[in-house]
């Protein structure tokens, strides 16, 4: 991207002024390198949002941002329902509260590698990933809507989980002011034999090694060390989340004009907070919530068991469960007043720094655990809220590496076999149903995690923590 | 859209052609692009279902069984998101995979068949579950050359 339109205020912000329809300026993220990989159609996208009703102080891009629908991947911003405000199904995007979470394993690598093989085969066999993978768990009506208003507690109820993870889950692994009868029977149905299943893309389930740490008093507070295992899980609300995101953004499409919104783009599809629309949309969004935080709660266990079969002393503990694809409502700081805004993160991570309420007691002297996805062969990252956050981008950073190549180019450039034949040859065993899906999610198809978690942390957006390298990976 | 170049640039196959039509991939940054061409409207919406189900496979998908779908929006455009998102929603419920499409489009209607079997693992190997068609890169335009085309971005 040609970065002579913004002006540079620090090494990694890039401010865009408003004009035209613009009613704040666009922020981005990123260092010199990133910024001119990302796409011009993600600025472009920015700048829609930045005209959109009712946003607050700024339209922001993560290092990692790229281009998305309606709201760019990596795109944080954030509505004042008293201001005319407006809720957007594009801004969520169409895997509600897609998001990840890390669980402690206590075992050390070395305990890991002799059965490291079995451990993988087992992994794929006990995780239904992909298409056609069939869970174990069918919903009846009366279930579907409890869990869709109980959420990862619903699922610690029904036995798939444990009663401490809650804690270190979101909004306690519940998130309030669910509306089951706003979920469309459609988006039910898709969803009746979905639970407990990673799907497919980008979403994985992999065993993972320490290999470094960058901050030696939060690791230990994290109860991370050097050589530790950890499982990390990257998924949503599967089909469910689907069928309600392409559902209200057609609602949205059709009623924009009569709510007086103009759409620089229908895919930012949206309608104000305080509208009969955008009540429902909210309600229907926060059951996909729950849906999303009983799934990866379902997965956890399902991890828990496959290494109590391996490992008959290990405890899975949750580090933290954390969404990338949300709109919650938050009070921040803005122009010294405290307002409770509507913060849609689009691929962003929600990032609260020290001392704040909704952490759990363990965790609130250092900030929230942000957990950072990168490609199957490179590593991920766990990084750790920073209180200047708030002032930045109302607590937000990066979620992931980004894709550098689209799908289409992977496909011409990798072969999914050979893939997972080096990968092998580099201590990794990928499991997948499909190589043709290993291909499109080649490592190389994706930027350099490392260079954006090194942006965020510049930005003063979160601090590393400590990176991950992996063992295992189970994708759909 | 034209952003994307003139078809077939940047085709996964440009050759993929059928009764008259023909499909292509297109590439966006994180998902994939799906459309098709065809005389009428109907007949490119039928070619862009074929380039829904190459996301998910290269396997032939046998035309075992029927299903039909139906559905209605105020535009074209907006039809051809509904008609796809209809497809994946048959494709999700029934665990099913269709490699065959017939679109009849009257008034803003659409009356859709659907000809396939259920997914095989082994031999579909599917890749990629799309998730929802969005309104990202939608188009549905005649061209100079007469030809109808349907396109938009699919989520994976």
């Amino acid at each position: 991207m040609e970065t002579a339109l913004f002006t540079r205020i620090d090494p990694t912000t890039w401010r865009l002024e408003p004009s035209g329809a613009m009613r704040v300026p666009v922020v981005i993220y990123a260092d010199q390198g990133l910024i001119e990989s990302m796409d011009d159609k993600a600025i472009a996208q920015a700048t829609n949002v930045a005209t959109l009703p009712g946003i607050v102080r700024g339209s922001y891009v993560m290092p990692d941002g790229h281009w998305g629908y309606g709201f760019p991947i990596g795109g944080v911003a954030a509505f004042d329902p008293d201001h005319g405000g407006i809720v957007s199904a594009g801004g969520v995007g169409f895997d509600i509260s897609c998001g990840v979470r890390t669980m402690l394993t206590g075992l050390k690598v070395a305990e890991i590698l002799p059965k490291q093989k079995q451990l993988a085969d087992s992994l794929l066999r006990q995780i239904p990933a992909g298409v056609g993978g069939t869970g174990t768990i069918t919903l009846d009506a009366i279930d579907m809507d409890a869990m869709l208003a109980g959420g990862a507690q619903w699922a610690v109820e029904r036995g798939w989980g444990e009663e401490a993870d809650l804690e270190r889950i979101e909004e306690e692994g519940r998130m309030a002011g669910a509306r089951p009868e706003c979920v469309s029977d459609r988006a039910k149905e898709r969803q009746r034999e979905e639970m407990g299943t990673l799907g497919s893309g980008n979403h994985y389930l992999e065993v993972q090694a320490v290999a470094e740490i960058f901050d030696p008093v939060v690791a230990e507070i994290f109860g991370i060390a050097k050589d530790n295992v950890v499982v990390t899980i990257h998924c949503g609300s599967r089909g469910l989340g689907h069928q309600i995101g392409s559902e209200f953004l057609k609602e949205m499409v059709v009623t924009a004009a009569e709510n007086g919104i103009v759409l620089p783009d229908r895919e930012l599809a949206c309608a104000p907070i305080n509208s009969e629309v955008g009540q429902r949309y909210l309600g229907a969004m926060r059951a996909a919530t729950n849906c999303a935080l009983a799934n990866r709660e379902i997965l956890g266990h399902y991890a828990r068991r496959v290494f109590a079969h391996f490992f008959p002393h290990s405890e899975l503990r949750v580090l933290f469960d954390v969404s990338h694809n949300t709109c919650k409502v938050e009070t921040h700081l803005v122009e010294g007043k405290q307002r409770k805004l509507f913060v849609h993160r689009k691929g962003a991570t929600r990032a609260f720094g020290p001392g704040h309420e909704s952490l759990p007691a363990a965790l609130r002297p250092v900030g929230q655990p942000v957990l950072i996805g990168g490609s199957m062969g490179t590593g991920s990252y766990i990084l750790v809220g920073d209180a200047r956050s708030e002032a930045q981008a109302f607590s937000s950073a990066c979620h992931g590496a980004g894709r550098a190549l689209s799908r289409h180019a992977a496909l011409k450039q990798w072969s999914g076999r050979k893939i997972v034949d080096d990968l092998a040859a580099q201590g990794i065993l990928i499991r997948s149903p499909s190589t043709r899906g290993v291909a499109e999610e080649a490592p190389g198809a994706y930027k350099d995690v490392g260079a954006v978690v090194a942006a965020a942390e510049r930005a003063g957006l979160a601090r590393r923590v400590a990176r991950l390298r992996p063992l295992i990976c189970v994708k759909g | 859209m034209q952003a994307f170049g003139a078809a077939p640039a940047g085709c996964r196959r440009s050759s993929e052609f059928t009764g008259g039509g023909r499909w292509e991939h297109f590439a966006h940054d994180a998902d994939i692009g799906v459309r098709g061409w065809g005389s009428t409207p109907a007949e490119a919406f039928e070619q862009a279902a074929k380039a829904l189900t190459a996301v998910v496979t290269d396997a032939n998908v046998l035309p075992r069984s029927e299903v039909s779908v139906s559905c209605s929006a105020p535009d074209l455009e907006l039809l051809f998101v509904e008609w796809l998102n209809a497809i994946i929603y048959e494709m999700a419920v029934r665990r099913m995979l269709f490699g065959q499409f017939m679109v009849q489009i009257e008034q803003g209607r659409l009356k859709g068949t659907l000809l396939g079997e259920p997914v095989d693992v082994p031999r579909h190997a599917p890749a990629a579950e799309p998730k929802g068609a969005t309104y990202t890169a939608l188009e549905v335009t005649r061209g100079s050359d007469g030809l109808w085309s349907a396109a938009c971005v699919v989520d994976v």
